[in-house]
């Protein structure tokens, strides 16, 4: 049990969070690693590509068929996927109604309770794209992950995007010791991409732990409900994945606590590499028109 | 008991003056500086009591104030007896407002009228997590085929309800209609809004205004025949049987009650109240909004009065008369002409043994001003009062028509400052609530429950007044005082000393 280690990751929205962490995962998992996935978005898709399947069978949704958390045991929630890795869906309600977050808190009380850790090497948390409340920094509280991965691009909402967890990450990290592990950036092909992540993971006082290339062989593979190293497991992709997993499997214990920047900060850092034009403060906020006449 | 006995009006100032100063030093500064504004002592001639009210409480200190939910639940919807208000939410505050704060009715519980029952829907924890609307609506089917007499359904927002953003409205909407047009009224009285129960008064008043006063169909033919007499009882929850021993007296006089809000109150009788020719408000402080709302939709005036004691009564019915024709206002002078043997009587069995004795008062609504002239009645003094949750407009009228000269005055209070403030004063009486009652009876002070009167009651009203005298008496005088002095300390003056 000592050698648990709880890693978790955070993004934008659509930047490929699940993804990136199945692939790597599923590298982690040909090391020899004994691991489990604990999906923490109500879509409940964080292990769709380790059991080629969307898990039917989350958390919550049994909870409420059952009528209480307390009625369900393990083996009803826990599923085997790819490589014995072990999956787990908190799940949720439908978008507009309840509370997901309490419902994220619910479920990982439940797998801690019911020894759910046991004899695992990595739990590793996926968690929904904007941290909108308490619940959903769940994973970051004590005794919960003890490092963050951000997954970004060279896109300015998704620096944004990981700006903001960091904060969320500094929050937590003096009370109850979560690092930021480093960020993960997943190409996009924006312009001079490599060069931002390192600028921003400079900044944030971390590293860029690993530039995953773009490759149409991730599409082929999601579209199998697979990951790539279990599709193509002799692709360049596939290497990148595991590149990507022995990277952060070197990286215990190195976490730092992150150095958020504020907003101007960010755009300055888009100006300086020339991402960002400098803009004239006398246009802004005038539409077209005005200028046109200004 | 009293060491103020002596003292003038300007040594009774200073040394209630001296005595928040004196309080207010355990305090740490900020804390201090926003609790003194409610501790104040009563200026004659002043248009208000001096005290900042209707302020958020101060975290660490003890507050004897409740929540919205408690407001509308608790006192406004919870009384109207033949409609049943769901504790929608976990089930606390439901288990602890279960049966009522004595609001008696009339009718058959569990067959026609619903007031002593609990209805929750016991939230889980699924519920907070996929959102309660089903489980609303199920509530709902089980209430139509269990109690098929209902006349219709509140919802009573607990705090989870506005937290996870459940559709109480969609919900109450489409049950109402597949009823039948049933009334179904979702109220929005989340415990965390505001700062006291006030806001949960207002939510409930204006709950009447959207889901009773506006469904009424202005088509429909009267159900009943109006005269010019007719006339609302507002605010009165028929504590103890308030409300009936104050209806007879109206009823007396040559007026009709069309409708009691809210105790022993049905949808009916809410629904009839925009025919009053007059809305007599007792509680000011819960029910002034649909007062105010009556009086600008449907014209009908108001007018507060005051129930408690004799000189009070006398004033109130001479109000109340002052709106209607001389056939009223003779029957007043009947009414009040009738009862004075009997309130003769009750003052000279009851004033000598009274006579002199101070009173500490801390309740809720109105009652911290309105039943000092029933102590005066019995010659005490009420020397010492302050509200949950009053505002300013309770202070003014506190302090323009019923408190004297140097009364000491505290909103809010806390436990530690009342404790403390009847330790210096030494009152022969303290009237307040359940979590005081016991504290200051430890102390070895007299004390009447003031919100529910002590399981005893009416209060109101002549048959009230006689009642009120003889549980003060039984209070004051109950000879279990005298023993509560420890044999060595014969001094001659007792002290009341508060628990550190």
């Amino acid at each position: 049990m000592s050698s648990l280690r709880q890693i978790a990751f955070y993004g934008k929205g659509g930047i490929g969070k699940s993804t990136t962490s199945q692939n790597t995962l599923a590298a982690l998992a040909e090391l020899g690693q004994k691991i489990l996935i604990v999906g923490c978005d109500p879509k409940a898709d964080s292990t769709r590509l380790i059991l080629h399947a969307k898990a039917q069978d989350t958390i919550l949704s049994l909870a409420a068929a059952a009528g209480s958390v307390e009625d369900l045991e393990l083996e009803d929630v826990m599923k085997i996927g790819f490589r014995d890795i072990r999956c787990v869906e908190s799940g949720g309600p439908e978008p507009g109604v309840g509370c997901a977050g309490r419902g994220v808190i619910t479920s990982i009380n439940f797998l801690e309770e019911n020894g759910a850790y046991d004899d695992t090497d990595y739990v590793s948390y996926d968690v929904l794209g904007d941290v909108v409340c308490g619940g959903f920094a769940m994973p970051i509280r004590e005794n919960k992950a003890q490092e963050i991965y951000i997954v970004m691009s060279g896109e300015m909402m998704a620096m944004y995007a990981a700006n903001n967890i960091s904060k969320g990450i500094l929050k937590y990290a003096n009370s109850g010791g979560v690092r930021l592990g480093g960020l993960v950036c997943n190409e996009r092909q924006t312009d001079k991409e490599l060069e931002l992540a390192e600028s921003l993971a400079a900044k944030l006082g971390t590293k860029l732990i690993y530039f995953v290339p773009r490759d149409n062989v991730v599409q082929h593979a999601e579209l199998r409900r697979m990951t790539v190293v279990e599709y193509a497991p002799e692709s360049q992709q596939a290497q990148h994945y595991r590149n990507l997993a022995t990277r952060i499997h070197n990286n215990a214990g190195n976490g730092t606590i992150p150095t958020p920047i504020t907003m101007d900060e960010l755009e300055d850092l888009l100006m300086e590499h020339g991402i960002m034009q400098q803009v004239d403060e006398a246009i802004v906020g005038k539409t077209a028109a005005e200028l046109a006449v200004g | 008991m009293s060491v103020a006995e002596s003292e003038s009006v300007a040594e009774i100032k200073a040394r209630n003056k001296e005595l928040i100063q004196e309080v207010l030093k355990v305090y740490p500064e900020k804390t201090a500086k926003r609790r003194a504004k409610h501790l104040n002592v009563h200026e004659a001639g002043k248009s208000d009591c001096g005290v900042k009210s209707n302020i958020k409480s101060i975290p660490g200190v003890m507050t004897i104030r409740g929540c919205a939910y408690a407001g509308s639940k608790g006192v406004v919807w919870g009384p109207i007896k033949d409609m049943i208000h769901i504790s929608h939410g976990p089930v606390g505050c439901g288990q602890y407002s279960w049966a009522s704060r004595r609001n008696y009715y009339i009718g058959t519980t569990g067959i026609d009228t619903f007031v002593t029952m609990q209805f929750t829907s016991d939230f889980q924890e699924k519920d907070i997590v996929f959102g309660g609307d089903k489980k609303l609506a199920k509530i709902m089917d089980e209430i139509q085929d269990l109690f098929p007499l209902n006349n219709g359904i509140t919802v009573q927002s607990e705090c989870p309800i506005g937290l996870i953003g459940d559709d109480i409205e969609a919900v109450s909407k489409a049950k109402a209609k597949e009823f039948g047009g049933k009334t179904i009224v979702p109220v929005r009285c989340e415990g965390f809004r505001g700062v006291s129960q006030s806001l949960g008064h207002h939510i409930a008043n204006d709950a009447v205004r959207d889901y009773v006063f506006d469904k009424l169909d202005p088509n429909k033919p009267a159900l009943f025949e109006s005269t010019p007499y007719d006339v609302a009882i507002i605010g009165d929850y028929n504590i103890g049987g308030d409300a009936w021993s104050s209806r007879i007296l109206l009823e007396e006089m040559g007026l009709r009650v069309i409708a009691q809000w809210s105790g022993d109150g049905s949808l009916a009788e809410l629904e009839n109240t925009p025919k009053a020719k007059l809305n007599v408000l007792h509680c000011y402080r819960s029910m002034n909004y649909i007062s105010r709302h009556m009086e600008e939709k449907f014209g009908i005036p108001w007018c507060e009065y005051n129930f408690f004691g004799p000189s009070k009564i006398a004033e109130s019915l001479r109000k109340i008369a002052s709106f209607f024709d001389d056939h009223v206002k003779e029957g007043a002078e009947r009414v009040i002409a009738k009862y004075q043997p009997l309130m003769d009587a009750v003052i000279a069995k009851y004033r000598p043994r009274l006579e002199g004795k101070k009173v500490m008062l801390y309740v809720g609504g109105l009652r911290p001003r309105h039943v000092i002239g029933a102590y005066e009645d019995l010659g005490m003094e009420v020397v010492g009062t302050g509200y949950e949750f009053a505002h300013n407009d309770d202070y003014q009228r506190t302090a323009q028509h019923y408190v004297k000269d140097g009364t000491l005055i505290y909103d809010d209070v806390t436990g530690y400052e009342f404790e403390k403030f009847v330790e210096k004063i030494q009152p022969d009486l303290v009237g307040s609530g359940i979590k005081e009652k016991y504290v200051f009876q430890k102390m070895g002070v007299p004390f009447r429950q003031m919100h529910s009167w002590d399981y005893s009651g009416p209060y109101h009203g002549y048959d009230g007044f006689a009642i009120f005298a003889r549980d003060m008496d039984m209070a004051i005088n109950a000879p279990v005082w005298k023993m509560a002095k420890a044999p060595w300390k014969n001094d001659d003056k007792s002290k009341l000393l508060a628990a550190e």
